[in-house]
């Protein structure tokens, strides 16, 4: 099925799209198309949060909800498991994939990853538009190529969170390509 | 906030009776689904004659995943709709609902203006009356 290649694909073009280098933005400029990329994914999320559990029971409780996350959505998006799910039971869980479809591409182990930046993004009171905050990596200059890769799927973890009724907090990280985990932090309203 | 997404009725007489009937029973909805958390039913629930018996009017209710919820108010003179007939109905509501947040040009919380969703409907009612 060439499904998931297309979809690869169109993903790498958006990102290089949104990263071309805006000489006079300077930071901001980088900013905005993380928040850019996010909200895509936002939206992609609340439309997938609201297809895919068609035919399943009812969330009883945010575990389930995670669950679905981990299995239905990866499964249909990336046609794969999620690899950990860790909570501590009082709202924040660790999504934990070894092999991110989206990184794989890059070459495994530590060589592109330079500094180690994070990339976090949280839903406010209207939440079409995500902002991005607390953006970091170290000496500014290294490139932040897997963070940016993670952007969009941040987004759609927080959009599909949203429709199932969470507001949550999704912060990625990558510790060694293509590894990377993925931190959920459900707000309590 | 319980706001409404979409509304419709026929005849349109009476129009602001059942947008009443329809705000009152959300309360029962919400009560629910408070009390589904601790029991094993299901997403689809069916409630029937529970409000205002003596007017002949049976009102159902469906919730999604997403917390959306759909309320049916029917004449219960028209005897002749069956709880299957209910449910399938039901689902072609969630369905196009479902493609309705799909279109990149809907914002999720506006009020519906979809014509498919609109022509959908419509042929429901005209099947049941």
């Amino acid at each position: 099925m060439a499904d998931a290649v297309l979809f690869e694909f169109l993903h790498t073009e958006m990102v290089t799209e949104l990263w071309a280098p805006d000489p006079d933005a300077g930071s901001g400029g980088k900013k905005k198309s993380l928040s850019v990329l996010e909200g895509l994914g936002f939206r992609v999320g609340q439309a997938l949060g609201e297809r895919l559990p068609r035919e399943t029971l009812a969330f009883r409780e945010e575990l389930d909800a995670l669950k679905f996350l981990c299995k239905d959505l990866w499964a249909a998006m990336f046609q794969k498991h999620m690899d950990g799910l860790r909570t501590n039971h009082q709202g924040t869980y660790v999504l934990q994939d070894n092999s991110f479809p989206l990184l794989v591409t890059m070459g495994s182990g530590s060589q592109y990853l330079e500094e180690a930046p994070k990339v976090s993004g949280m839903v406010q009171d209207m939440p079409i538009c995500p902002t991005l905050l607390g953006l970091s990596w170290g000496s500014g200059l290294a490139s932040p190529l897997p963070t940016v890769f993670l952007a969009f799927t941040c987004g759609l973890l927080c959009g599909a969170l949203h429709t199932l009724g969470f507001q949550s907090l999704v912060t990625a990280s990558v510790a060694a390509l293509p590894a990377c985990r993925f931190q959920v932090v459900i707000q309590k309203s | 906030q319980n706001y409404p997404l979409y509304i419709r009725s026929t005849p349109t007489e009476n129009e602001l009776k059942f947008h009443y009937m329809v705000h009152t029973s959300l309360d029962v909805v919400d009560e629910k689904i408070s009390a589904m958390g601790k029991a094993l039913v299901d997403q689809r629930e069916l409630y029937l004659g529970l409000l205002y018996p003596t007017e002949d009017y049976k009102v159902y209710g469906y919730v999604t995943n997403s917390k959306v919820k759909f309320v049916m108010v029917v004449d219960s003179s028209n005897t002749a709709l069956r709880d299957n007939e209910i449910r399938s109905m039901f689902r072609k509501l969630h369905n196009s609902y479902t493609d309705v947040m799909c279109n990149p040009f809907y914002n999720p919380g506006d009020r519906i203006q979809s014509r498919a969703f609109d022509n959908m409907v419509t042929s429901m009612m005209i099947q049941v009356c």
